[in-house]
């Protein structure tokens, strides 16, 4: 959040219109100060950033194939506003991570979780980022969640493009109840199920 | 090319080079009772380098490949009376024929020579081999884990060795939403 009217990326006027070419949270943070926080606009900025979430895809296994079907052309995750994969956690805030995570692998996850910027989204993709899934052995963690947070898991082995394609929009729901609180401020999330609408 | 094994009367030469050994050698695996066709010799650990080394360069064998360095834990085989084989892969593109050669080893000196010098490309499996089994190669230029994580100090192929582990894989501090 940028308070400070002088910071880089806190909106600026010029001349007699006003231009908005700056960060998401600026934005709202700008709203803020200027008490035009109705519901109307707090609406606006949650369904700006519901439709730009930028997945980073923590890919291991098959859900990894499945997720880049999902954003090709044919299951297309650009209609959901989430096409713009990055591979830096600085640059996305929405890990998705698809398939096993091997107990090495373990604290590389969670230092990319620590590394993506707030607010941040997590995504358990399938039955082995959830549960461990058929990997019931020493060198597979049994789910991430005991772990680090997770605010939606997907089920599945690999799941649907469908299915993902439901967590994602599960995801934008937290983002239109939420918005830019952080993680820690939002919790554990809404408790929603997939098909309840 | 169809690739053959050495018959077993063709180990003639290597047993009377080392006439003072017991190769035993027999057909690795039998089928139905048959033998497969694949030869195995055994060599004691102190005499593993010379017997390479003479397959590697005399001209009836001429191995100059090592296509596979394993290990095979024989707990509770019935028929065993070592507990480690270590089991090399020769293959001699030359001649076009393999072989297989086991070294026994017992838990409490589970130490066979490194044939690094040999053939190079042993260096990875030989780390594979002491990471899962924990054989130690003496003369490995970098006998490190290569699979599991440096913390980790169980030998998980080894038969005593659960298959869910001795709790690594809860052993973690989680992170929480609080987290930075």
């Amino acid at each position: 959040m940028h308070n400070d009217p002088r910071h880089p990326a806190a909106p600026r006027r010029t001349g007699r219109s006003e231009f908005l070419t700056t960060r998401l949270d600026a934005i709202a943070n700008w709203i803020e100060r200027n008490k035009l926080a109705s519901a109307v606009e707090k609406n606006v900025v949650n369904r700006a950033l519901k439709y730009s979430l930028w997945p980073l895809p923590f890919a291991t296994a098959c859900c990894g194939i499945e997720f880049m079907a999902v954003a090709a052309s044919r299951f297309d995750m650009a209609r959901f506003g989430a096409e713009a994969v990055r591979f830096s956690p600085r640059q996305a805030d929405m890990l998705v991570v698809a398939g096993r995570v091997a107990t090495k692998m373990m604290p590389v996850l969670q230092r990319i979780y620590l590394q993506m910027c707030e607010p941040k989204w997590v995504i358990s993709m399938g039955a082995c980022a959830s549960t461990g899934g058929v990997f019931d052995t020493y060198a597979v963690i049994q789910g991430i969640d005991q772990f680090m947070p997770v605010d939606v898991y997907v089920p599945g082995c690999p799941p649907r493009p469908e299915t993902l394609l439901e967590g994602i929009m599960l995801v934008q729901r937290i983002v239109q109840e939420h918005g830019l609180r952080t993680s820690s401020e939002r919790g554990m999330g809404l408790r929603l199920t997939v098909g309840k609408t | 090319m169809k690739k053959i094994h050495i018959h077993i009367a063709d180990v003639q030469p290597l047993i009377s080079q080392f006439p003072n050994l017991d190769f035993a050698p027999d057909s690795l695996i039998y089928w139905n009772g048959q033998p497969s066709g694949q030869t195995c010799v055994r060599v004691p650990p102190e005499r593993l380098i010379e017997v390479l080394l003479f397959l590697k360069y005399d001209v009836r064998y001429e191995m100059e490949q090592l296509s596979d360095l394993t290990c095979v834990d024989y707990l509770n085989f019935s028929r065993a009376r070592d507990r480690f084989g270590v089991t090399y892969s020769l293959l001699s593109i030359s001649l076009n024929h393999r072989l297989w050669v086991k070294c026994f080893v017992n838990d409490p000196n589970t130490e066979v020579p490194s044939v690094t010098g040999l053939w190079p490309g042993a260096d990875w499996l030989e780390r594979e081999v002491y990471d899962m089994f924990g054989i130690r190669f003496k003369g490995h230029p970098d006998l490190r884990r290569i699979l599991t994580w440096e913390e980790f100090d169980a030998h998980p192929l080894r038969k005593d060795y659960p298959l869910r582990g001795r709790g690594e894989r809860e052993n973690f501090e989680a992170i929480n939403r609080e987290s930075t």
